[in-house]
This record gives structure tokens, C-alpha cells and sequence, in this order.
């Protein structure tokens, strides 16, 4: 059978060597943690506690503050020492950060009402998802109890879970479909029955036979098919995948649920399955801890707000003069690290580190026109157009080549053989046609 | 600590701009052997000494005029002044290579702003414009092998075509004129486009490197082969066969190499069948009823100054939306 796939993109080099064949570990509790109040997309949280104030591992320190947003969650047990500002380097917004001190071993705080899922209704188990401060553990962020609300018109006709993986180096997923199998495919459960779903596929790339073999295992006799895909960036965009495997396209501007799908990271469900069943808000998450600049790559389970630094501590890194940059996240899409003093958060699914030896030193040319990026782009975009149309502030016309569906996969700015930053230029031109369209409506 | 903030992507294709162009050379070399071989040494210098002063124009123009200190020479000089001497007659002198230089890397390239500035393919803006100023060097043909004979001026295959008609052409006494001739390359011509063989096997070499908008060489013969088929079907005695079109004269070198030029040619596949298109309808009208006996530069040139529209027009479904571009 020919393996499913999508038009368009890119074949960097994997690196999941450095870490896929490392057992997760649990790593020592920090001593000290920063929650963001925007451990999600969308307003920031609301504080709810004070300095001085005693916590639980799991207490929620912020409410959710809106229908966007998400609760926050103590993620060791301690004493709040302060309220600082901290750029969110995934953002991009200064936002509030309570820095706890952690006091002892864990006390934790669970949530209520949690236990066996077959008997809560999809209400009660949305309400404990919301609860526990779920959010898309792919790296968007986007409050899960929101997309697991179905909207009053519209009906999901099956679940897709993203287990392609398809950022380089990363090995989280496949490392958790390795070891927790069993409650992922509780997790996936809990989600079909929460959105009333009969059918639920999970896309995997072909570079993870053992991942592939463990969940076929898992989800036999259930109503859930793992899908097998081919392995090729940007294959788990969340429209690229939906492709990939139903053949539908999510309309432009449009959301999966268009189209009948609804998405979830398989970390996501890993983690509902904690919620729910064992009433654990969301603290702790795993994580890939690689790239050439660590000593010891591996993967492992952390508490959230964990500074980089300390994470970094437990696989050691090289020279310090070799380390060229740090990232949240894979190469493809990761955001840098402007200090290793900075916490992580939700979305962390690995921390790279890039030696100046493999850091792109790219000579830039003219751009010849070659077509490789309009080859590349899985969303059919013309990137050099596009491109010239933002440089001269073209936004209407730039909207019109289609800036808006640019899903910033950077399969362009990799294969462009003129080292231009094509989709850097994209990222900005968006937010200036976003914030330009918001004064006009005013 | 002091770490790099710099944009993602943070990794990077190794291929660059330079390595595109010496994939160009590097597929042009079984055409320099051929001709070298068919056309002597003389042919080989040209080659050298047109190539050598475009990279020299090229460096005197980013480094002096452009004032561009840390300019490293791109390759695209090079590929300009081999391709434009693959244009050439034997019969052209040095000075006159030295304006028809001139004409492709200052006024088809530098002029527009440099390297993928430019609308028109610069090798074909040299040659044209020798042709229109030396049009008696730029016609006068060498027969293959001349260096063997006492009279060495000739007609080519085409132009026989256009004057005598398609009898003569299976009997005419200097060279032998047939499918094999055409395709090996012992017929007269331009210094590079006489070997259909040599250039096939350079365009292979780009297609497995992926370096070459392979939708337009496919258009682009299939429509000349194709018109051709259809007049020589009406009269095989006045026109000549499809194979003939598509190996004589510089359908080949046009096709594979020139059209192909990254900057002057559309991006998207639909685009290329288009331009594709465009090129066999006009070099076709050009052979078949034109003054002209070739009209591979012609088209070529004409197609070029669509690209902009072209690009525009042939833009590809955006993922998600429908036919019509509607959301």
C-alpha cells in the first residue's frame, strides 16, 4: 500500500537517533518553578494566589480568563515567592510569571470528581479537562477543553490523533507510544466519547516501525486504526495530516472541524487520561532534551516551568563556546531561546541544541527563481511572490496570494537555494495584515 | 551564555545558488566535447575566451560599479558566456564576442539589477544582438570537420530547408543530412547546438540532480513535434518530418538549456506548460513560414517578456479553497 502523504515539503535530516532508543526517565523535582500565566494560546490566565502563599503539586494558582484560556497549575509543592514579568519567548508578549519555591516532596492536589470516564458525561469530562489546564501538548498550545466543546451546528465525524512527529530530532511521542501505549489509547477513548465520535485514526511516519507495531497492539479490537505515514515535513501540520489521511482539505481559514476532524497531539491524550482518570492537572509533561550540544540526549518527564537551565543540567552540555543557539522545539519550527534563564512551558516538547558545527551559515544569494519553494509548499502557496508582495507592503495583494494560509511550516525557507528568510518574512507580514485589518474595522 | 536568536528554520538544504550553476556547467560538458570534436579547437577557445570575459564583466561591474566588496562570483557568468557561445558561429572574431558579451552580462543582465533581476535570457540578448549587427559572421556556417577541407563554408540543415526545399536535403553533397547526423552532431551549425545526443545526456544529468523545470522542454518539443507531424502528414514532399524539427537547428540547445534559464522562465507547472506552449506555436510559425530559417531565439526572447503574466495567471490552487481561488 502506498503510504500516505500530502503535496509538497521538505526531507531534512532526522537526527532522531540521538534520542529515540532512550527510556523516559523522571527527572529529580526542581527547586525552583516559573508559571506563565500564558502557558496557552489566548489571554493569560488570572492569578489567583499571592507571595507568601502555600501550594500543592497540581493547585491551581490562575483561572482561566476568558473563552480562550486555560487554568494554571503549581507544578511542585511550596511557597510562592513572587510575581515577576518575563517575556514568553513563544508568544512574544511580556506576561506575569509566579515563581515558586519548592518546600518539600509532593503533596498533591487532585482534581475532585475524576475516575472511571465510561460513566461521566461528555460535560462532566470537558469540565475536568478544563479543570486541569489541557492544552495542545503539539506545541499550539490551544485550550483542549475549547475543541473538545462541538460547537451547537456542527457534528466531528472522527478523531485523528497526531503522532507523525515530524519536526527532526524530537522522539517524545514516539518514546510515550512506546511506554504508555496503553493510556494513550485510554486517552483517545476518553476524547471520542467526550466529542461522540465512532472512529478515531492515528497518523504515524514510517520512521517509527516500533511506535507503529506497540499502538496496533494497543488499539485492537477497538474502533481506532493507526495510519501509516510517509516520512516527510511538514506531515503533521494539522491540515497536512487531515490530507494525509481522509483526503479532505480543511477550507482556508477554516478549522479541521469543517471537514468533520477533530485533532489531537498524542501527548495531548496522554495527558487527558491523567486528568480523568487519575485527576492529575496538567504539571508534567515529556520532553526531548537533544541536539549536538547536549552530552547525554534522552527523554524525559519534567514539571512545567522548569528553567532551561536546570533541565539542561540533568544531559550536560558541550563547550559553551560551541553552542550556537538553544530551541524551544524541533529546527524546523522551533523558537530560540534569547537566555537559558528562561522557564518552559505547556508547549515544550523539546529543548534543541544547536552547535555552531551544524547551525545553518547559509551565503545568500539573489533569488534565481528556481521554483523550489513553490515545489515545497504544502499549502500551494508561491513563496517568492508572496514574498516581494510583503516587502513592499503589498498586504491586500499579498492576502490575495494567500499570506493568511501560510501555515509557516519553513519547508521554503529550507530548500530555497538562495538562503532567503522567505518564511521569517511571512510570520511578520501576517501580524502586520492582522493588526492593519483590526484598525480597519475600528 | 550568549546564544544565537536567529530565524527558523535552523536548519538549512545544503544546496546554494553556486552549486545550481556549476550543475549547469557540469551538463554542458558533453556538448563542449562534441563540438570541440566536431568543430576543432577553435570551437573550444571560444567557449573559454566568451566564458572568461563574462565572469570578468560580471566581477568589474559588481565590484567597481556596484561597489560590491565581498561579491563571490555566483557561476552565472560563466553559464551566460557558455551558452552564449554555444550560440555563436565559428565565423565570429574576438572583438566581436567582446560586444556580444557586452550586450548579454551589461544590457540582458546588469541593466534589470543582476542576477534574477532580469526579464530576458541574457546569452540569448548577446546573440541576437550579434545577429542583428553581424549578420554576415553570425550566418556563415562551418561544415563539420572543416579543419579536413579546402572549402569550409556551408549551409545548415535548416536553412537548406527554407531555400531549397526538403528534397535536397537527403542529397546534399558537403555533409550528410539525416536522423543520425542530427542526433550525433556532424552538421553545421552553432558552436553548441548541433549534437541533440550530448545535450540530452546534460539535461538527463539535470533532471536526476533536479536542478531544471523539466515541464517546459516537454511542452516545448511535444508542440513542435506535434505542428511538424501535422504538416508533414498534409505533404511529406514540401515539409520535413517532426524528428528532423526537433533535432536540427537549435530546438535542443533552446529547449533544454535556454528556455530552462531559471530566471526568465515561469515558476509553477502550469506556467511552464504555457510558456512551453507559447515557444513550439512561435519557433513553429518562424520554420514553417517566417523569413527567418531558425526560430528558437526568437521565441524564446517573445516568451520571456510573458513570464511576469504568466506567473501571475498560472498561480496554483491554494490548499483549501476551490478551483477559482473562492474560500
Amino acid at each position: 500500500m502506498a503510504l500516505l502523504t500530502f503535496k509538497g515539503g521538505v526531507h531534512p535530516p532526522e537526527k532522531k537517533e540521538l534520542a529515540e532508543h532512550k527510556e523516559i526517565k523522571v527527572l529529580p523535582l526542581p527547586e525552583k518553578v516559573y508559571i506563565y500565566t500564558t502557558n496557552h494560546i489566548g489571554a493569560p490566565a488570572k492569578i489567583i494566589v499571592e507571595p507568601g502563599q502555600k501550594v500543592k503539586t497540581g493547585q491551581k494558582i490562575g483561572e482561566a480568563n476568558g473563552f480562550i484560556s486555560a487554568n494554571i497549575h503549581s507544578s511542585v509543592t511550596g511557597e510562592v515567592v513572587e510575581i515577576v514579568k518575563m517575556t514568553n519567548a513563544a508568544t512574544g508578549t511580556k506576561n506575569d510569571v509566579v515563581v515558586i519555591q519548592r518546600t518539600g516532596e509532593d503533596e498533591w492536589d487532585l482534581i475532585p470528581n475524576h475516575g472511571d470516564y465510561t460513566k461521566k458525561t461528555p460535560q462532566e469530562i470537558i469540565e475536568i479537562v478544563k479543570e486541569a489546564g489541557i492544552v495542545g501538548l503539539g506545541g499550539a498550545m490551544f485550550p483542549s477543553h475549547v475543541k473538545m466543546s462541538i460547537p451547537e451546528g456542527k457534528k466531528a465525524e472522527y478523531l485523528i490523533i497526531n503522532a507523525a512527529e515530524c519536526e527532526p530530532y524530537i522522539t517524545i511521542d514516539n518514546r510515550m507510544m512506546l511506554e504508555k501505549s496503553k493510556e494513550i489509547v485510554k486517552g483517545i477513548k476518553i476524547v471520542m466519547h467526550t466529542i461522540g465520535v465512532e472512529k478515531a485514526y492515528i497518523g504515524i511516519e514510517n520512521n517509527k516501525p516500533e511506535a507503529i507495531e506497540k499502538m496496533k497492539e494497543a488499539v485492537s479490537g477497538e474502533p481506532i486504526e493507526v495510519k501509516v505515514l510517509k516520512t516527510k515535513y511538514p506531515q503533521g501540520a494539522e491540515k497536512q495530516l487531515i490530507y494525509a489521511i481522509t483526503k479532505k482539505e480543511v477550507p482556508s481559514g477554516g478549522l479541521p472541524l469543517d471537514v468533520g476532524a477533530v485533532v489531537f497531539n498524542v501527548s495531548t491524550t496522554y495527558a487527558i487520561y491523567e486528568a480523568v482518570e487519575k485527576g492529575k492537572p496538567l504539571v508534567e509533561r515529556g520532553i526531548t532534551l537533544t541536539g549536538e550540544g547536549v552530552k547525554n540526549p534522552g527523554n524525559f518527564i519534567y514539571r512545567i516551568g522548569t528553567l532551561a537551565k536546570d533541565l539542561l543540567e540533568h544531559v550536560g552540555l558541550v563547550e559553551e563556546e560551541k553552542i550556537d543557539r538553544i530551541l524551544y522545539g524541533g529546527p524546523m519550527m522551533g523558537i530560540p531561546l534569547p537566555s537559558i534563564d528562561l522557564p518552559t512551558f505547556k508547549g515544550n516538547n523539546a529543548l534543541t541544541v544547536i552547535t555552531k558545527e551544524v547551525a545553518p551559515k547559509k551565503e545568500t544569494f539573489p533569488c534565481i527563481r528556481c521554483s523550489k519553494c513553490v515545489q515545497v509548499c504544502p499549502i500551494n502557496l508561491m513563496p517568492f511572490l508572496l514574498k516581494m508582495q510583503v516587502e513592499k507592503r503589498e498586504y491586500d495583494k499579498a492576502m490575495e496570494y494567500g499570506l493568511m494560509d501560510c501555515i509557516e511550516c519553513g519547508s521554503c525557507s529550507y530548500a530555497c537555494p538562495a538562503g532567503l528568510e522567505l518564511v521569517k518574512t511571512f510570520k511578520t507580514g501576517k501580524k502586520v495584515a492582522r493588526a492593519l485589518k483590526g484598525r480597519a474595522k475600528k | 551564555m550568549k546564544l544565537n536568536i536567529a530565524a527558523a528554520p535552523h536548519v538549512r538544504s545544503k544546496d546554494n545558488v553556486r552549486a545550481v550553476m556549476v550543475d549547469v556547467l557540469i551538463a554542458l560538458i558533453p556538448s563542449v566535447i562534441v563540438s570541440t570534436w566536431v568543430f576543432g579547437l577553435k570551437a573550444l577557445w571560444i567557449m573559454l575566451y566568451t566564458m572568461v570575459l563574462a565572469e570578468a564583466m560580471e566581477m568589474f561591474i559588481m565590484k567597481v560599479l556596484r561597489k560590491q566588496k565581498d561579491f563571490k562570483p555566483d557561476g552565472s557568468a560563466s553559464v551566460t558566456g557558455l551558452l552564449l557561445a554555444m550560440n555563436l558561429s565559428l565565423a565570429v572574431n574576438w572583438w566581436q564576442i567582446l560586444i556580444g558579451t557586452f550586450a548579454a552580462i551589461v544590457l540582458g543582465k546588469h541593466v534589470y539589477g543582476g542576477l534574477g533581476k532580469n526579464v530576458f535570457n541574457p546569452a540569448l540578448v548577446g546573440r541576437v544582438f550579434m545577429l542583428i549587427s553581424f549578420p554576415v559572421a553570425m550566418t556563415t556556417w562551418y561544415r563539420p570537420f572543416y579543419y579536413k577541407f579546402d572549402t569550409i563554408t556551408t549551409a545548415t540543415p535548416l536553412a537548406i530547408l527554407k531555400e531549397k526545399g526538403v528534397s535536397t536535403l537527403a542529397n546534399w553533397p558537403d555533409y550528410a543530412i539525416n536522423l543520425k547526423t542530427l542526433f550525433i552532431g556532424t552538421v553545421p551549425g552553432s558552436i553548441g547546438e548541433v549534437s541533440a545526443l550530448a545535450l540530452i545526456i546534460g539535461f538527463i544529468y539535470l533532471v536526476v540532480r533536479g536542478r531544471i523545470k523539466i515541464w517546459i522542454p516537454v511542452t516545448y518539443m511535444s508542440t513542435v513535434f506535434v505542428i511538424a507531424s501535422i504538416f508533414y502528414l498534409i505533404d511529406p514532399a514540401k515539409y520535413a518530418s517532426p524528428l528532423f524539427h526537433l533535432f536540427a537547428g537549435g530546438l535542443m540547445l533552446g529547449a533544454l538549456f535556454m528556455a530552462t534559464d531559471m530566471v526568465t522562465s515561469p515558476m509553477t507547472v502550469k506556467g511552464q506548460v504555457i510558456f512551453g506552449l507559447g515557444l513550439g506555436l512561435i519557433t513553429m510559425t518562424i520554420r514553417l513560414f517566417g523569413g527567418y530559417p531558425e526560430g528558437v531565439s526568437f521565441s524564446i526572447l517573445i516568451m520571456n517578456a510573458l513570464v511576469p503574466l504568466i506567473d501571475i495567471y498560472a498561480k496554483p490552487r491554494i490548499f483549501g479553497t476551490t478551483r477559482g481561488g473562492k474560500k
